[in-house]
């Protein structure tokens, strides 16, 4: 059976920039390893030279034109913003002084 | 008869000769949303009762100077809330949207809203779409309007609870690996998940980009067709909206045969796992088929078995990507107290999420990461060529496939909570035509002997709604299951 260590799930919810507290790492432990355990029946598989599907679109996709349209005002952009200040939307600070 | 009763086909038939009016339309279903709400809980907004009367009002007024009306003029709709309406808040059923406004319209909504029908509000779903059964809403559960103790289906179960209660005549939903066709089925009503580019997914919050799409959810086919007409179209915003030619579809549910079509029996759909009350109304559905005029050939689709892991790991590997926008910067929900910005992303996102949103975008990053991404994601995406190749090949000698929608009729609420497992396996029927972007219809065929509804799932080739349609259609009046209808108990 697929095992996903504790220090793995710590690893991944970095990725994922998500705090797990303990019961939550616990919890996502067992059932991620019983997920990971269901899907490696895929390597049963034999795949090879299958090209891969990334999309099923029927089409290539394509660029819309490239003409000025109306967009949102900054005021429409800022109306949802957590935190926000003359024009510019708020966060913590990144560097120290 | 209560107006609230009504098919979309009917209503719309009696607004357009002048019989009722919009205000007449809105008052009705106020009072039935009013009665019925409470029990079944179809829906996270409303729109305000002011607002509504003065939106049909302005449609009556209207109606004069307009001198015709549209299709969906005055029709009460139901929009499933991860579908962004400009000024009323869409919410994704997650508390990291709890308070979001959008600025825009999705293009259905610009569509809609040119034929001005009433928008009654936004329809519950699982966070971000992630769920069989609306339990994962941040907002509660909605109820099967049929036996409250039983889930609605997911993810788009408030817009199925909606339809089924008569808390709209009509509603949109978004189908990703089933949460259109499942909780038709489980509700008793008709889903439609139309082609993959078929309607335009700009505004339309991402789960799985390669596999999300906007479609009905009514009371009969023809309602669909009805409906679809005004969903479908190119689309400029969304880059894999397709450039074809769209048919009226409400041509197609005209003919009560469907003579000289052949309909495919796939076998893996009818093994191990099956409830036998499920498969015994398939069956008989499938008699109905070969009643009306259907050649019956059964075939095979081999690696149909492997389709739920290999959506598991395309859909969470996809998810993880596309909700990293919310980490609290330019809209949703902001953690409180942070005092630097990478603290400030883990906060919120870790306050935001619910636990099967958080459990799928861990389960996508693993899948992702440095190490695994070749066994898994790499994997994944040949086995879904695979996938695809058996329907291309079963499609060269038959024109629709039928199939259970589900195994089972609708559980009861918690039943599958604790185990995401358990709850993954009941997407085994609805996910493989996800991943190969074919047109699905969900139709009623029946009831279980507790009195819960039975769908049947319809799929065809890729473009090919109008045949999907013009099957459910002519199996839909050979059969009349319609014609019972839920009593919401107090």
């Amino acid at each position: 059976m697929a095992r996903i260590s504790h220090k793995e799930v710590e690893h991944v919810a970095k990725l994922a920039r998500l705090d797990l507290t303990e019961p939550e790492k616990t919890l996502f432990g067992g059932q991620l390893s019983q997920i990971l355990t269901f899907v490696e029946q895929l390597q049963e598989v034999g795949t090879e030279g299958i090209p891969l599907t990334a999309s099923v679109a029927d089409q290539e996709s394509f660029l819309r034109e490239d003409l000025p349209r109306e967009g949102l005002t900054q005021d429409q952009a800022l109306a949802n913003a957590p935190e926000e200040s003359e024009g510019f939307f708020v966060v913590p600070k990144i560097i120290e002084k | 008869m209560a107006l609230f009763k009504l098919t979309l086909k009917e209503l719309q038939d009696k607004f357009t000769s002048g019989e009722i009016t919009a205000g007449e339309i809105a008052r009705a279903y106020l009072l039935r949303i009013s009665q019925v709400e409470p029990k079944i809980k179809s829906y996270i907004s409303l729109t305000s009762r002011e607002d509504l009367l003065v939106n049909a009002q302005a449609i009556d007024d209207g109606l004069k100077a307009w001198r015709k009306t549209e299709p969906l003029m005055g029709m009460p709709l139901g929009i499933k809330d991860n579908i962004c309406t400009k000024g009323m808040r869409t919410t994704c059923g997650s508390r990291m949207l709890e308070h979001f406004v959008p600025p825009y319209d999705a293009t259905v909504m610009t569509k809609f809203k040119a034929q001005k029908p009433l928008i009654l509000g936004k329809t519950n779903l699982d966070e971000f779409a992630m769920g069989s059964s609306t339990e994962h809403s941040a907002f509660g559960p909605s109820r099967n309007p049929w036996n409250q103790q039983h889930i609605p289906g997911g993810s788009s179960g408030g817009s199925a609870a909606a339809v089924a209660a008569d808390e709209c005549v009509a509603a949109v939903g978004s189908d990703t690996g089933g949460s259109i066709r499942q909780p038709a089925a489980c509700c008793g009503v008709v889903g439609l998940k139309p082609t993959y580019g078929r309607v335009s997914r700009f505004g339309l919050v991402a789960f799985a980009s390669s596999l999300d799409q906007i479609g009905p959810i009514t009371k009969t086919v023809t309602d669909a067709a009805i409906m679809l007409n005004a969903l479908v179209g190119h689309d400029p915003l969304d880059s894999t909206s397709a450039k074809r030619d769209f048919p009226d579809f409400t041509k197609s549910a005209k003919k009560k045969d469907i003579k000289k079509l052949v309909v495919g029996v796939p076998q893996e759909y009818f093994a191990e796992g099956l409830d036998p009350e499920v498969a015994e109304k398939i069956q008989d559905a499938i008699q109905v088929l070969e009643g009306i005029g259907g050649k019956i050939q059964e075939v095979t689709l081999p690696s149909t078995e492997r389709a739920i892991a290999t959506y598991y790991l395309i859909a969470t590997a996809e998810a993880s990507s596309n909700l990293a926008r919310y980490d609290g910067v330019k809209y949703g929900f902001r953690a409180k107290e942070s005092k630097e910005l990478a603290e400030m992303y883990h906060s919120t996102r870790s306050q935001g999420f619910g636990p099967e949103v958080k459990r799928r975008i861990m389960l996508g990053t693993y899948a992702l990461s440095a190490g695994y991404y070749e066994a898994y994601y790499a994997k994944a995406q040949a086995v879904r060529t695979m996938i695809q190749r058996d329907f291309d090949a079963v499609f060269q000698e038959v024109d629709f496939l039928v199939s259970p929608v589900m195994p089972t009729p609708a559980f009861r609420l918690g039943e599958r909570l604790e185990d995401p497992l358990q709850m993954y396996l009941s997407d085994i029927y609805t996910i493989p035509a996800s991943l190969a972007g074919l047109p699905a219809i969900s139709i009623p065929c029946g009831f279980s002997s507790k009195g819960l509804p039975i769908g049947l799932q319809l799929t065809g080739r890729p473009f090919e709604e109008n045949i999907v349609l013009r099957a459910a259609y002519a199996y839909e009046q050979a059969t009349n299951w319609r014609s019972k209808r839920p009593v919401i108990r107090s």
